[in-house]
């Protein structure tokens, strides 16, 4: 790998392929947050698929394979497409679910028309199309990474021009509004961001798979921090780093199309973000859930022995777990419970399969049984609860 | 018509039919884009079922390829429960991933195995009558004919013999519940018609347009009624149209026949939407219209009756003050006064404008009102 590396540093199409891949993880990283956090993760996946049939057309009418042109197409179509389905959850009783799928697929189909209408034609059997659909970053050209920058740049631009704006547009819209930011003019500004970061990624990712860069990096993002700045941070370096590592792996590998392998990435740090992300990770959430059954299973164990050795009014005689069994445990979990205690020095084993509670463990569960006993009274100060266990000793 | 294209028209027609069905729940219950998930999510079902059979109308591919899709609805409600992300975002995170590992699986494998892409995503067809079911010798038919018959003769049974549980269930899901039908059990009962369908679907239009003809008959069928029985046949009426109408584009562009029929679909939408008797854009601007001109009546005749009580202002009732009187547009302001002529409220003796018994009640009422 080390003798490879700079070889790939030289290679014109990994270069561009790498650069091609790090705008479109960049853009729609950042252009995803705010997708993400406004509830609107699909819209991206309606606007992506709406903008086949705007890249069959703008070739049907140039007859110019220039990816400017065919992207401005795209940007025309997904536009149309997000206004439709802003139209029709405005003036129909059709809710946003039903419009988006509507859109998405039948502009999909209208795309799937023009596209065989044009292999049908006898000058444009190389239009090269089809790399729309998945993606190829293999046959990205300097000229489309030029084009990718310049949208890349355009998104970018508008974050840091309306940071405050949008901020405010994604957590409070109606605090916005009041304030007398224009509010629908800001939303048509974010639309069109995340259209052009579609845009960005059509020819390396394809019109399938592209919503898939706008949800992931801002979801697996949003599970690291509560902070917005740090989460657009954090979804483009996801986006990035997905986007990088799957289309070098899709050019290096032969049939590994770019598109699904880049999707594979970025899921996968979305899984690794959901299990393992501190506070919110369900790894974390599991152990805390599972420590805090520990802790309420040893706490009715322990007052369990309390109350058995306050009835035998002795800190000596032995019980045997069999008696314990009744709180509805199995015994090997009450005996695994018990030893916790006893290297705690709560418990005390007399002999095989008989436990008593020591002193400290009458003084750790005392107050919480005088609390009990009391009603809503408070648990009282430990000291208190010793005194009171000291009574109890022979 | 040639037999083949009589039958591809037929496979056409019966899908689509097929689809609307469950379409028209998925509809109501905001469970389009599960359906989206679903029909792509459900091509690693097919892919992998298509390596293990070699056959892609085998039964066990058919169930393999259904299970993927109720799990597809599975992990979204499972992610989504988890409270770390929302539902939408879950959709997005789910089908994306699987279908990526079904396009993978079958461009690693395509040069050994008889499975397109295309075929699989997009569906073709114009192949299906070449595909025949053979009983005894005799030729009976092609295969998708019977495989979407049979899909929609289920779907058509299951929502007759549920009818009154789905319908309660979608419309007061709340009262639902407290009467015993698990919101679960209809959930992922409706899950497993939409996989079966798109299953059944996607040999013919292909894994992502079945979703228009899930959603694009029924939502157009549901700004045509407020009746889920003649919704759900109204939706399937549709479906098929969209269908046979375009076998015939795709006839006459020579395109993608799938391709054609999603845009048909869209085409009927389009057409609902603006011209829908009750709901549509030109019955509501219409109906703005009317009501414009009817609350200029009004204001007409009350201030007609004002005038009436105030003695000495008789320059007022004059058309031609009138414009000024009410800041209305002049032409505007004609145009109300022969409307209320016509109707009866007022009448006109030398430019003096004076109230009908008929326009007085009006204003009367409007007052009260």
């Amino acid at each position: 790998m080390a003798l490879a590396l700079p070889d790939l540093a030289l290679d014109y199409t990994l270069r561009t392929v790498a650069l091609g891949a790090m705008l479109l993880g960049l853009s729609s990283g950042v252009v995803g947050t705010y997708a993400v956090l406004r509830r609107e993760s699909l819209l991206g996946d309606a606007m992506s698929h709406a903008a086949l049939p705007g890249i069959a057309l703008a070739f049907l009418l140039t007859r110019s394979k220039e990816s400017a042109l065919l992207l401005a197409g795209a940007v025309a179509a997904g536009w149309l497409g997000a206004l439709l389905v802003s139209a029709i959850t405005r003036t129909t009783r059709v809710k946003l679910d039903s419009a988006l799928g509507l859109i998405l697929s039948v502009f999909f189909g209208f795309g799937l028309v023009l596209l065989t209408f044009i292999q049908k034609q006898p000058d444009a059997s190389q239009a090269g199309l089809d790399r729309f659909l998945f993606g190829q970053a293999a046959s990205l050209l300097r000229r489309d990474v030029q084009v990718m920058a310049a949208g890349t740049v355009a998104v970018l631009l508008a974050v840091l021009l309306l940071w405050k704006e949008f901020k405010l547009l994604v957590f409070d819209p109606d605090f916005a509004r009041v304030l007398g930011l224009r509010v629908r003019l800001l939303e048509v500004i974010l639309t069109s961001m995340i259209v052009l970061a579609i845009v960005v990624g059509l020819q390396t990712v394809g019109v399938v798979l592209m919503s898939a860069m706008v949800v992931a990096p801002a979801a697996a993002a949003r599970q690291w921090t509560d902070r917005l700045g740090l989460m657009v941070l954090l979804s483009a370096l996801f986006g990035v780093v997905a986007g990088m590592s799957g289309a070098l792996l899709s050019s290096l590998t032969p049939r590994l199309p770019t598109g699904p392998t880049i999707v594979l990435v970025v899921s996968g740090l979305v899984l690794v973000s959901l299990l393992f992300a501190p506070n919110r990770g369900l790894v974390w959430n599991w152990a805390r859930e599972r420590a805090r059954r520990d802790q309420v299973r040893a706490e009715g164990i322990l007052r369990q022995l309390a109350a058995l050795a306050e009835h035998h009014g002795s800190l000596e005689h032995g019980h045997p777990i069999a008696v314990l069994r009744a709180s509805g445990w199995s015994p090997e979990q009450i005996e695994h419970v018990l030893h916790d205690l006893e290297s705690a020095g709560y418990v005390r084993q007399v002999s095989a399969d008989r436990w008593v509670i020591t002193a400290e463990g009458m003084a750790r569960v005392r107050p919480a049984v005088e609390a009990g006993k009391a009603g809503n009274e408070l648990a009282r100060p430990a000291a208190r609860g010793t005194e009171v266990t000291g009574e109890g000793q022979p | 018509m040639t037999a083949p294209q009589v039958e591809i028209q037929l496979i056409a027609a019966i899908v689509a039919a097929a689809c609307a069905l469950p379409g028209a729940f998925l509809v109501l219950r905001r469970m389009a884009l599960i359906s989206d998930a679903i029909s792509h999510a459900m091509l690693l079902g097919i892919v992998v079922g298509f390596f293990l059979t070699q056959d892609l109308n085998s039964p066990l591919l058919i169930i393999g390829a259904t299970l993927t899709g109720l799990l597809t609805a599975l992990l979204v409600e499972l992610l989504h429960r988890t409270g770390l992300v929302r539902e939408d975002a879950a959709i997005g995170l789910v089908f994306p991933a699987l279908f990526s590992i079904g396009v993978i699986l079958i461009s690693r494998y395509a040069g050994s195995v008889h499975l397109d892409t295309d075929v699989v995503l997009l569906g073709e067809l114009a192949f299906a009558p070449f595909d025949r079911v053979v009983v005894a010798g005799w030729d009976i038919g092609p295969k998708g004919l019977y495989a979407g018959g049979v899909i929609l003769l289920i779907n058509a049974a299951l929502i007759a013999l549920f009818y009154k549980e789905l319908k309660l269930a979608t419309f007061d899901p709340g009262l639902a519940a407290a009467l015993g039908f698990s919101p679960a059990a209809i959930h992922y009962g409706l899950m497993g018609m939409t996989s079966l369908t798109a299953v059944g679907a996607f040999d013919s239009v292909g894994a992502i347009l079945t979703v228009a003809l899930f959603i694009a008959p029924a939502a157009a069928a549901y700004l045509l009624t407020d009746d889920l029985a003649r919704m759900l046949l109204l939706s399937a009426g549709l479906g098929i149209t969209a269908a046979l109408s375009g076998y015939w584009l795709a006839f006459l562009l020579d395109a993608s026949i799938a391709g054609s029929m999603a845009t048909m679909a869209g085409v009927i939408f389009g057409l609902a939407w603006c011209f829908a008797p009750e709901r549509g854009l030109v019955a509501a601007a219409r109906r703005r219209a009317r009501q414009r001109w009817e609350f200029a009546q009004r204001m007409l005749a009350i201030h007609l009756l004002n005038h009436e009580r105030q003695p000495g202002a008789e320059p007022e009732l004059q058309v031609e003050h009138l414009w000024q009187e009410l800041r209305w547009d002049r032409g505007f302001a004609t145009r109300v006064v022969s409307l209320a002529e016509e109707r009866g409220l007022v009448t006109r003796q030398d430019g003096r404008l004076e109230l009908t018994d008929r326009g007085r009640l009006l204003a009367q009422e409007s007052l009260l009102a």
